[in-house]
């Protein structure tokens, strides 16, 4: 089955309108692309479109109530809202260091979400009573 | 408490990423006193609320979030013995001589001496008076730097339904994370027949959310007495005027403005340095020192940048400026004024010299393909696209200068004759 995608390559500022055309499961012509790095771009982005993830989690006793995470490496496209959900409910506990695993493997990528910055601890949990 | 010494070699007003790229500016030039004052309780100023990633990429070769671009600098900054770090404090005053006049919640009122000070004060958000929108003053209307504070430091929601004015980046990031949040984001509304923001924003905060982004469109009427209940989007004609007849509304409970930012300059102006009316920032030599000797600017107080990384460059070569004259090492005064000619909205610095390597950035008006980016008759670049929102970085050699006689230059951009 022949079908065309239409793309807007990122890769630089000139935004080149690509054309591709796909046969079954496999691309047999690229347009539009003004060099190289758009050719790349535009195999990835049809066979498996990938993204980075940031977001925040709750951070009791630290100097912001959100720290502030991301997936160590992008993650599938098609998972960034069940990725980004079962974060809603999670919940750290300052210090926290930057890099720090806040989830291992998360939603089954067998990719980490890490820590963006470090939370130095400033509440004493007595002063929550 | 924080001890502070009644001389510094260099102060800089605010720890984001231009005063702390200025501090390590100033600290290589070999300054061994250098004091950083920011209003808030931690340094890295705006990064620290832009957790997405993309920053770094021309510095560090790598792709990293606001925080942690923050993070490196602000490491560095705190493991090198001479330079001081003041939070919760600002700079109320500062003297032709340089007498700064400092308050603190740790300090109360002081006054110290510089050999130098490095301006790094960095922009604010236009906000809905800059524009006139029409209709009632409701809550639930804020700039979307704001609302990014909100989600991203704060842990709080700016509302459930959520309509943007303007395509700036901000706005643009502000769709996606607010969707990754939960709410619900309407569309985001530009009156200019293009976006405001870089196309790689476009496709990864708008089109992989399915969010709509309406150009040549306005806002025409906000609605709800307490909150905001729903707005009046409006097409523009070619004069930018809402055509009323061919409005309609939407409901939300929020509006985000991303609508540019102003350069932070109410400092500058006490101070009464002259000042760019485009840029809205100082003018400033090759050395980036202002029309007051001494005075330096980097950073987006002095030019709005697209990118941290420039951002970092700039400051860094102003912090090493402000240090090598704190240290009483004068450069000649600068003997070329650089004018922007066609297609150039602004180019900083304002002023030229011959004695070094000059990096100079100017923004164009209009998008222009194929053309040439000519520095009077010395210098020629060839450039496939130029746009508004992406800055050009332009590098002069001495050699060039040298062979220049006259007083001023001015860069153009015109079309490729072959093309």
């Amino acid at each position: 089955m022949k079908s065309q995608i239409e793309l807007v390559c990122i890769c630089c500022p000139m935004g080149c309108q690509m054309q591709l055309h796909v046969e079954g499961r496999a691309i047999s012509e690229i347009e539009g692309n003004t060099c190289k790095i758009g050719l790349n771009y535009a195999r990835q982005e049809c066979i498996d479109p990938r993204r980075m993830l940031s977001t925040t989690v709750a951070c009791k006793n630290g100097l912001w109530p959100r720290l502030p995470v991301k997936t160590a490496e992008a993650i599938p496209k098609a998972m960034m809202g069940e990725i980004a959900r079962s974060l809603h409910f999670l919940a750290v506990t300052a210090p926290v260091e930057i890099g720090a695993v806040i989830v291992e493997n998360i939603c089954g990528t067998s990719i980490n979400v890490v820590a963006t910055r470090s939370m130095p601890k400033v509440k004493l949990e007595a002063d929550n009573n | 408490m924080t001890v502070l010494q009644a001389h510094y070699d260099v102060v800089i007003v605010g720890g984001g990423p231009a005063g702390l790229a200025a501090a390590v500016g100033a600290r290589d030039s070999g300054c061994g006193r250098i004091l950083i004052v920011d209003r808030e309780k931690e340094m890295g100023g705006i990064l620290n609320q832009c957790i997405h990633s993309g920053f770094g990429l021309h510095n560090f070769k790598e792709e990293l979030t606001g925080p942690e671009y923050a993070d490196r600098f602000i490491r560095r900054v705190r493991s090198e013995p001479g330079i001081d770090i003041l939070s919760e404090s600002f700079i109320l005053d500062i003297s032709p001589d340089l007498r700064v006049t400092l308050m603190g919640s740790s300090i109360g009122l002081v006054e110290i001496r510089a050999g130098a000070v490095v301006l790094a004060m960095g922009a604010r958000e236009r906000a809905r008076g800059a524009i006139r929108t029409p209709g009632y003053r409701p809550a639930g209307v804020m700039t979307a730097g704001l609302a990014q504070r909100m989600v991203n430091m704060e842990g709080l929601l700016p509302g459930k339904r959520i309509a943007i004015l303007g395509s700036g980046d901000i706005g643009l990031i502000m769709a996606r994370r607010l969707t990754l949040e939960g709410c619900e984001v309407t569309g985001v509304y530009e009156i200019m027949p293009y976006c405001n923001g870089l196309t790689r924003n476009v496709v990864q905060c708008l089109k992989d959310f399915d969010i709509p982004l309406h150009l040549s469109t306005t806002m025409a009427f906000i609605h709800g007495r307490d909150r905001v209940q729903k707005v009046t989007l409006a097409p523009v004609a070619d004069d930018c005027q809402p055509q009323l007849a061919k409005a309609w509304d939407v409901d939300c409970d929020t509006i985000l403005m991303s609508i540019g930012l102003i350069p932070e300059n109410e400092l500058s102006r006490q101070l009464r340095l002259q000042m760019d009316p485009i840029t809205g920032g100082p003018r400033v030599s090759s050395t980036l020192e202002t029309s007051l000797p001494g005075v330096f600017a980097c950073g987006n107080v002095l030019h709005i940048h697209d990118l941290v990384d420039y951002v970092t460059e700039e400051s860094m070569r102003a912090g090493a400026f402000a240090g090598e004259l704190a240290q009483g090492r004068r450069r000649p005064q600068d003997n070329i004024e650089l004018q922007a000619g066609d297609n150039v909205r602004y180019c900083v610095p304002h002023t030229l010299s011959p004695d070094r390597e000059i990096s100079v950035y100017l923004r164009c008006i209009r998008p222009q393909r194929d053309c040439i980016l000519r520095l009077g008759n010395f210098l020629e670049k060839p450039l496939r696209l130029v746009i508004p929102s992406e800055m050009i970085h332009l590098t002069i050699k001495p050699e060039i200068l040298q062979r220049f006689y006259g007083t001023t230059l001015r860069i153009d951009i015109v079309p490729r004759e072959d093309a």
